[in-house]
């Protein structure tokens, strides 16, 4: 397994946000983590991250203990993240908005080989004549197309993607869900978190369903689909 | 109405010969002020420091550099003092300040306060109160002729050299890879360190980077106004205005306010003395209630 993550507990403040979280992925694996508003999907990725610092449990990543890193050594250990609303720098232009993804990336993790301008212009065409704008004044999916590119060029081997269509036209979704497919293909494993339930289980192999603060569920996409019952029990409103 | 070219000069004394006097020294005296309040409002804009202990610090390198002078001379002085400051800045940053940032703004305003009275009084205990002069080098002696005005060389060289000072810092910030994370650490720097950047380093080199600007200031002011102990206070206050009126963090506003503090404190004291010391402070007050923000800043 590339990502182990064992009894994850965080707090906000006085509030158990997440309670024994336990996940793994492995290399080259697209898994989805489901479930309705605010049962700690983000709060799970940020504390992957180390953006809220987990109280206690373990994250092993290719062996490595994370758990009290602080971000920019998680990033450095090669998991990038692109975090929901984009958080791109809106003051920034698209080109150093993709320089900002590289600068603090030394080591090498990358799956595959190396991202590059050249690389990301290849996969993302509409950067090209827009290279030199401001990210402020582009469109939510060419900025959600931004924040993915920002993370590539760190040459992650683990994405952490939190909730990529949100806020997107139909048409744009789908160029969004290519796009990640088209990534992992090159062997970037990728722990989505997603509202879109069509997206989730066309990537992904296997589903973590949240209840609240706690994984409830945990089964490949086959299970989930023959049983709507489950579906109805954490997703449906 | 003709007038003979030999008539001229006499006909540029008088009103109007004061008023471009006063204007370039206006303008000196408020880019000495954008040195020293630069370093303040960008600390501001990216860290959420209001750094109390800046001015005195600005006072410390003009103390140093009169030391330094005399051992050496001006421009040894110009390189090394700054430099010094900025590492006192990254010490005080790294072990003091830092660790009381979380706590909230009243423990830090009254932390760096406290910084700047220690400094005082090292200054006070070392150099004593009396004031100090520091003579500019040499090649900045003496008046040089614009039109038909004599004007000092050491001016002239405080509004070249600050000029190129912000045209570098623009640099830095569009062209560098230091500037661009601190432009993207401005809006949002949970983002940055989740990129693989230690912003925590980050800060603590932008505070020395600040305090080096406050140093440079101290430095070219030492040689315009006497060393003395009411440095910061006099400087001090202008800057902490000018940095109010620009708008906390805005690096364009700090300038215009500069100038303008500069132009204002020059006439002011020139034309209608008894009121001068007002008018900048009206002028916050003023500016503050039509726009609470500053001139050109986005936060109150």
């Amino acid at each position: 397994m590339q990502l182990v993550v064992k009894d994850l507990n965080t707090f906000y403040g006085a509030i158990h946000a997440l309670q024994n979280i336990s996940l793994s992925i492995a290399e080259g694996e697209i898994v989805a983590l489901l479930g309705r508003n605010g049962m700690g999907k983000s709060t799970t990725l940020k504390s992957i991250m180390g953006i809220i610092k987990p109280r206690s449990g373990s994250i092993q990543f290719n062996g490595n203990e994370l758990a009290g890193l602080p971000p920019h050594k998680i990033a450095q250990a090669g998991i990038g993240y692109v975090p929901e609303d984009r958080q791109v720098f809106g003051n920034l232009t698209i080109e150093e908005n993709l320089m900002m993804g590289q600068m603090g990336i030394k080591n090498k993790n990358a799956a595959g080989p190396k991202w590059t301008l050249d690389r990301i212009y290849e996969h993302f065409p509409f950067m090209v004549k827009k290279h030199g704008l401001k990210a402020r004044f582009i469109s939510g999916g060419e900025q959600q197309m931004l924040s993915i590119a920002r993370a590539l060029m760190g040459n992650p081997s683990l994405l952490l993607i939190d909730e990529p269509s949100e806020g997107l036209s139909p048409i744009i979704v789908n160029e969004v869900r290519d796009i990640l497919a088209e990534i992992n293909k090159e062997g970037v494993s990728v722990l989505l978190v997603e509202h879109n339930y069509k997206v989730a289980v066309y990537l992904a192999k296997r589903i973590y369903l949240m209840g609240k603060a706690h994984i409830g569920y945990e089964n490949s996409v086959g299970h989930l689909e023959a049983h709507p019952e489950i579906r109805s029990q954490f997703l449906e409103v | 109405m003709k007038i003979p070219p030999s008539d001229r000069g006499t006909i540029m004394e008088g009103t109007a010969f004061i008023l471009l006097t006063q204007g370039i020294h206006g303008i000196s005296y408020g880019l000495v002020l954008f040195l020293a309040a630069s370093g303040l409002s960008m600390i501001f804009g990216l860290m959420d420091i209001l750094n109390l202990s800046h001015a005195y610090l600005f006072m410390l390198a003009a103390y140093f550099a009169f030391s330094i002078a005399q051992v050496t001379n001006f421009w040894v002085a110009l390189l090394l003092a700054p430099l010094a400051i900025a590492c006192i800045g990254m010490l005080l940053e790294r072990y003091l300040i830092k660790p009381v940032h979380p706590f909230g703004h009243t423990p830090e305003l009254v932390l760096t306060l406290g910084i700047g009275m220690v400094l005082l009084e090292v200054v006070k205990s070392i150099w004593g109160t009396t004031m100090l002069t520091v003579m500019p080098p040499e090649s900045l002696q003496g008046f040089i002729p614009i039109g038909y005005l004599k004007y000092p060389v050491y001016r002239i060289f405080i509004i070249v050299f600050t000029i190129i000072i912000l045209c570098g810092l623009h640099q830095l910030f569009r062209r560098t890879r230091f500037g661009t994370i601190v432009r993207a650490a401005t809006v949002n720097s949970d983002m940055v360190s989740a990129l693989g950047i230690n912003v925590p380093r980050i800060y603590t080199l932008f505070f020395g980077f600040g305090t080096w600007l406050a140093g440079l200031a101290g430095v070219v002011v030492a040689p315009l106004l006497s060393v003395h102990p009411g440095l910061a206070d006099q400087v001090g206050l202008d800057a902490f205005v000018v940095v109010v009126l620009g708008g906390l963090g805005s690096l364009w506003g700090a300038f215009v306010a500069s100038i303008l503090i500069g132009l204002l404190n020059t006439y002011g004291i020139q034309l209608i003395p008894t009121v001068a010391p007002l008018i900048t402070f009206s002028l916050m007050v003023l500016v503050l209630t039509v726009k609470p923000t500053g001139l050109f800043g986005d936060r109150q």
